[in-house]
C-alpha cells in the first residue's frame, strides 16, 4: 500500500514540475487536472476499510479536481478565445529549477518534523510542502488569469495532501475544508474570470495594472 | 442558543433579501436584521451566562470583547446603506444586500468559533461572500481589485488551512485525541514538537495575517478599500480584520501555552513594526484619499499586532484599540464615500476645496482624521497610549520608540493629503448633482461613529474595559 501511495505522490510532485514547465494553457490545465485525479485516489490507499463516506469523498474529489474544474477552465479559455501561450513572468527553465529546488527544500524541511508511526514511511508531508510551494510559485510567476487559477489549484492540492495526514483523526474537518474550498472557491473564481473577460476582452492580468503604487 | 441566534438572524435575513421582490424596500432588511443582532450581542455582553465546555460555537469572553463592536458597526453601516442604495437606484441591490447580511452572519460565526476547523471554514466563507460586494461598482478598476482580493485572499486561506492541519497534526503527534477545540488544544501542554508548532504558527500567522492585512501581506487592501463602496470598506476594516485578529489571538494562546511566548512575541512585534513603517511611508506618497484609508488600516493592524505581543496589558489595550479604530474607520470610510461622490474625483489632482462643495462631510472627514491619528480626546489616543505603556512596562523602549516614530510619520502623511483635498478652491467647474448633497442619511452614520469614538475615549464603559481585561487574561492563561 505504502509503495503505491508514495508512487502516486511522486507522480503528483512530477506534475508540479510539468505545470511549471508548460508553455501552453491546455497542457497546464491538463497537468493540474491529472494531479487532482491522482490525489483523489489517495484516501482509498490510506484507509484499509472503506466506508461509504470515504469512497464518496474520494470520488467527489477526483471528479471535481480532475474533471469539473478543468472543464470550467477550458470553457473559460474557449469563450474568451484567449491565445494559448502561457506568457510567464519568470521563464520556464528558471521556474523549473525553482520548482526542483522547492521539492528538495520540502524534503529537507519535512525531515525535521516528527511524524506519527503510520505516516513515517509515506511521502505525504514532503509532497504536500513541495506542491504548495510550486503552486505559490505558479501564482506569482504567470500572468494570465487562467494560469494563476491553475497555480491556485496546485496550491490547494498541496493543502489537500497535508490534510490527508489528519484523515483518520478528524475526517470531518478534512472533508469539510477541502470540499468547501473547492466548490466555493472555484465557483467564485469562475464568475470573476468571466467578468474580467467581459470587461477587458482579455484574461491577461497585466491589463489589471491601473491600481498600483 | 444566543450564540446560534447571532448567526441565524443575519443568515435568515440574507436569504430573505435574495427572495425579496422589491428593489426599493430591500435595503431596509439591513437595519431590520442589525437591530436584533446588536440587542442579542449586548445581552450576551451584559449577561454572559455560564460557559459551555467543549462547544464548537460559543459567545465566550473573547467573542464578547469584540463582537458587539462588529454588530454596532454593522448597524451604523446598515443605516448608511439605506441612504446609499437609494442614491444608486440604477444598480440591482439584491446580491449586495444579501452578501452584506451573509458577511455579518459568517463574521459572527467566525468570532464565536471555538474549533480550529470551524474557524477556518467560517473565515473562508466570509471571504467568498465578500467578493460580490467588492465589484458592486462594476468598473474595470473594481474587477481588478476583486481579482487581487481573490488571489491574495485565496492564497492566504490556503496557507491558513495548511496551518490548521499543521496545528492539528502537531496535537496528534503530541498525544492528542484529535479534539481541535481551542480549549482542549491549550489544555494539552506536554510534549508538543517545537518544529511542528513553529511551522503551524508561521502558516496560520501568514494566512490570517493576510486577512488582517498586515505587511507584507497587505497588497489586496489598497485596491479593495479604494474601489469598494464605503460600507464595504467599513465592514472589511472593522469586521473582517477584527475576525482575523481574533483568529491570530486564539492560535497564539495555544502556541504560547505549548512552547512559551518567545516566538509569537518576536514574530508579532516584527510584523507589527514592519506594517506600521511601510504604511507610514505609503501614507506619505499616496494621492488617493480612499487608498489613504487602506494604508491607515495597515498601520492600525500593525498596532494591533504589537499590542498582542505585549502580554496581558498589551492584549487588553489591543482589544480596546479594535473598538476605537473600528469606530473611527467607520466615520472615515462613510465620509470618504460622500466626498468621492460629491467631489467626483478620488485623488488630490482631481479634487480640491471640498469644504466648499460638501461642508458637512469635509468637516467630519477632517475630524475623523484627527481621531485616527490619535488626537485626544478621541478613543484611539487612549488605546494607543495603553499599548505604548505596555511596551515601556515590559522593557521594550526600542519598540515604543519605533511605534511613536511611525505614528508621527503617518500623521504627516494623512494630514498632508486630507488638507490638500479639503482646502483650496474647488477644481471642478460643474456643481455636483443636487441629489448627491450632504443629507442626514449620509451624514448621520459617520457622525454617530465619531461620537462613539469620542465616548470610548472620554468614558469607556466599565463593563467593556472589564471584558477586554478578562479576555486578555483568558488568552494569556487559559484555565
Amino acid at each position: 500500500m505504502t509503495d503505491t501511495l508514495n508512487l502516486l505522490i511522486g507522480i503528483a510532485a512530477g506534475l508540479n514540475l510539468l505545470a511549471l514547465a508548460s508553455s501552453r494553457l491546455p497542457s497546464m490545465i491538463r497537468a493540474a487536472a491529472l494531479q487532482g485525479l491522482v490525489l483523489g485516489v489517495l484516501p482509498l490507499l490510506l484507509e484499509d476499510d472503506w466506508s461509504v463516506l470515504l469512497v464518496a469523498m474520494a470520488a467527489g474529489t477526483a471528479l471535481a479536481k480532475g474533471f469539473v474544474i478543468p472543464s470550467l477552465l477550458r470553457r473559460a479559455m474557449h469563450a474568451a478565445s484567449i491565445d494559448r501561450e502561457v506568457e510567464p513572468l519568470i521563464g520556464f527553465v528558471p521556474s523549473l529549477l525553482l520548482g526542483a529546488l522547492a521539492t528538495i527544500l520540502a524534503m529537507l524541511l519535512s525531515r525535521s518534523l516528527p511524524l506519527l508511526p503510520e505516516h513515517s514511511r509515506t511521502l505525504l508531508l514532503p509532497g504536500a510542502l513541495a506542491t504548495a510551494i510550486c503552486g505559490a510559485l505558479l501564482i506569482m510567476a504567470r500572468t494570465k488569469a487562467i494560469s494563476q487559477v491553475c497555480g491556485y489549484l496546485v496550491l490547494e492540492n498541496g493543502a489537500y495532501l497535508f490534510g490527508l495526514l489528519l484523515l483518520r483523526s478528524t475526517p470531518l474537518l478534512v472533508e469539510a475544508g477541502i470540499l468547501l474550498d473547492l466548490t466555493v472557491g472555484i465557483f467564485v473564481i469562475g464568475i470573476v474570470v468571466d467578468r474580467i473577460q467581459r470587461e477587458f476582452d482579455s484574461l491577461d492580468t497585466r491589463n489589471l495594472t491601473e491600481l498600483h503604487e | 442558543m444566543r450564540a446560534l441566534g447571532l448567526v441565524a438572524v443575519p443568515a435568515v435575513a440574507s436569504i430573505a433579501a435574495l427572495a425579496w421582490p422589491k428593489q426599493a424596500t430591500r435595503p431596509l432588511l439591513l437595519p431590520v436584521a442589525a437591530f436584533p443582532h446588536l440587542l442579542l450581542a449586548l445581552w450576551c455582553l451584559i449577561d454572559p451566562g455560564p460557559p459551555v465546555p467543549a462547544a464548537w460555537l460559543a459567545m465566550d469572553v473573547v467573542a464578547r470583547a469584540v463582537l458587539p463592536l462588529v454588530s454596532l458597526l454593522f448597524l451604523v453601516a446598515a443605516l448608511y446603506a439605506v441612504a446609499y442604495l437609494k442614491l444608486r437606484a440604477e444598480r440591482n441591490n439584491r446580491i449586495f444586500v444579501a452578501a452584506l447580511l451573509g458577511m455579518l452572519a459568517l463574521l459572527s460565526l467566525a468570532l464565536q468559533a471555538q474549533h480550529l476547523g470551524l474557524l477556518w471554514v467560517a473565515a473562508e466563507a466570509a471571504t467568498m461572500v465578500t467578493v460580490p460586494l467588492l465589484h458592486f461598482n462594476r468598473s474595470a478598476r473594481a474587477y481588478e481589485a476583486t481579482w487581487k482580493y481573490l488571489l491574495v485572499g485565496g492564497t492566504g486561506l490556503a496557507l491558513s488551512l495548511m496551518g490548521t492541519f499543521g496545528l492539528g497534526y502537531a496535537s496528534l503527534q503530541a498525544g492528542g485525541a484529535g479534539d481541535l477545540t481551542f480549549l482542549s488544544l491549550s489544555q494539552q501542554v506536554h510534549s508538543w514538537s517545537p518544529p511542528w508548532l513553529t511551522l503551524a504558527w508561521v502558516l496560520l500567522l501568514a494566512g490570517y495575517g493576510t486577512k488582517m492585512g498586515v505587511a507584507p501581506m497587505h497588497t489586496w487592501k489598497p485596491d479593495a478599500y479604494g474601489e469598494a463602496p464605503g460600507i464595504v470598506g467599513t465592514m472589511l476594516a472593522g469586521g473582517m480584520t477584527t475576525m482575523a485578529f481574533v483568529a491570530v489571538l486564539r492560535v497564539k494562546a495555544v502556541v504560547d501555552r505549548a512552547m512559551g511566548p518567545a516566538m509569537t512575541t518576536r514574530t508579532l512585534l516584527g510584523l507589527g513594526l514592519l506594517s506600521m513603517a511601510l504604511a507610514a511611508l505609503f501614507l506619505l506618497r499616496t494621492r488617493d484619499f480612499k487608498r489613504l484609508l487602506a494604508y491607515s488600516s495597515v498601520e492600525h493592524m500593525g498596532i494591533l499586532a504589537i499590542g498582542a505581543a505585549l502580554g496581558r496589558a498589551g492584549t487588553a489595550a489591543a482589544l480596546f484599540h479594535v473598538w476605537t479604530n473600528g469606530m473611527t474607520k467607520g466615520a472615515l470610510f462613510f465620509t470618504a464615500g460622500n466626498l468621492r461622490r460629491i467631489g467626483g474625483g478620488r485623488t488630490a489632482d482631481e479634487v480640491g476645496g471640498l469644504r466648499h462643495v460638501a461642508p458637512a462631510s469635509a468637516a467630519l472627514f477632517v475630524t475623523g482624521l484627527f481621531a485616527v491619528t490619535a488626537c485626544p480626546p478621541f478613543g484611539v489616543f487612549f488605546s494607543e497610549i495603553q499599548i505604548l505603556r505596555a511596551a515601556l512596562d515590559s522593557g521594550r523602549p526600542a519598540v515604543a520608540g519605533g511605534f511613536v516614530a511611525c505614528l508621527l510619520v503617518a500623521f504627516f502623511g494623512l494630514t498632508r493629503l486630507v488638507f490638500a483635498i479639503v482646502d483650496g478652491e474647488p477644481k471642478t467647474v460643474a456643481p455636483p448633482r443636487p441629489e448627491l448633497r450632504d443629507t442626514l442619511g449620509v451624514i448621520g452614520p459617520p457622525l454617530a461613529c465619531l461620537l462613539a469614538a469620542l465616548w470610548l475615549g472620554l468614558a469607556p464603559p466599565q463593563l467593556l474595559a472589564d471584558t477586554w481585561r478578562q479576555a486578555a487574561a483568558w488568552l494569556g492563561d487559559v484555565p
